[in-house]
């Protein structure tokens, strides 16, 4: 299936878990200031590995940077 | 970076929330927490209240803090805050349980709704961010601080150390500043000096400072003053 990650359109095996796309953009599963928004709406950290992505849904995998 | 935090004396952090950079991320949590610094997560990047409170919600996930540091811009020329869109994205977080810290104009009726709102601080712009231009209107700053029952913190536009100095002075309870620092010369060596400017500042508020007045007042007496004609 194909999702959007980050403002890319990449291909994921049927059924890949938020935890699945959250490694695919590169980041540390188990670092503290990462945070998932599946469609905008926030996915828990407790809920990545259980919860399934679709076809077309469009992720955005987030962490900190200085500024502001 | 970690000396000009380490000379500031600062013990909150703001940070950014940004697409996952695999080439660089995580330096900067690692930083803040091994340092023993609270990291602040902000909304900086949003413009309509809507997307505000999503980067609010996913900051709280990734930070797991309900404290945010709320900005809502109106424009990317000014990065003036939104007036109308802050107010409501406060609405909406304190509702959700947020510590809100808005950045907001330095208006004293919009600092006032902020408070009415809920918000646990108000965060005044001496001038637009990342100008150093300084605080353009110490009189309205005074007008939120004497009617702010919440802490006051003086947010963007600081350029050197007589700024931070001045905002203190004025009776802010804190400074929150970035550009000054960062794009200094040097800029553990500006960190040094604002946090010498916020003791300053913080310290003759507190020592009260004399009225200003147009002509000399003598400091020695005329009493006993030889005749030497």
């Amino acid at each position: 299936m194909t999702i959007e990650l980050n403002g890319e359109r990449i291909e994921l095996t049927a059924g890949a878990s938020v935890a699945e796309a959250v490694a695919h953009a590169g980041a540390d599963l188990g670092r503290r200031g990462v945070a998932v928004a599946v469609d905008g709406e926030v996915v828990p950290r407790s809920a990545w590995h259980r919860t399934e992505l679709s076809e077309g849904q469009r992720v955005e995998v987030v962490g900190a940077i200085q500024g502001g | 970076m970690e000396a000009a935090l380490h000379a500031s004396g600062t013990e909150i952090v703001t940070v950014a929330l940004r697409r996952v950079d695999p080439a660089a991320q995580g330096s900067m949590v690692e930083l803040i927490e091994r340092l023993g610094l609270f990291a602040l997560p902000n909304t900086a990047g949003c413009y309509t209240a809507r997307d505000a409170v999503r980067a609010a919600r996913l900051a709280r996930e990734a930070f797991e803090t309900d404290w945010v540091k709320l900005e809502v811009i109106g424009d990317d020329r000014t990065l003036l805050p939104d007036a109308v869109e802050l107010l409501a994205a406060t609405e909406t977080l304190v509702d959700d349980g947020f510590t809100v810290l808005p950045y907001t104009n330095d208006d004293p009726v919009l600092a006032r709704r902020l408070e009415d709102a809920g918000c646990a601080a108000v965060m005044p712009l001496g001038s637009p961010i990342g100008s150093g231009a300084g605080i353009r209107n110490p009189y309205n700053l005074r007008i939120i601080v004497e009617a702010a029952t919440v802490p006051v913190i003086l947010d963007a536009g600081i350029g050197t150390a007589s700024d931070a100095a001045l905002a203190m002075e004025l009776g802010c309870d804190g400074v929150l500043l970035a550009s000054s620092v960062s794009r200094a010369a040097d800029p553990a060596r500006m960190a040094a000096a604002m946090r010498g400017a916020v003791e300053a500042g913080y310290e003759a508020r507190r020592a009260g400072r004399i009225p200003r007045r147009l002509h000399a007042a003598a400091s020695t007496p005329d009493e006993g003053l030889p005749d030497l004609g």
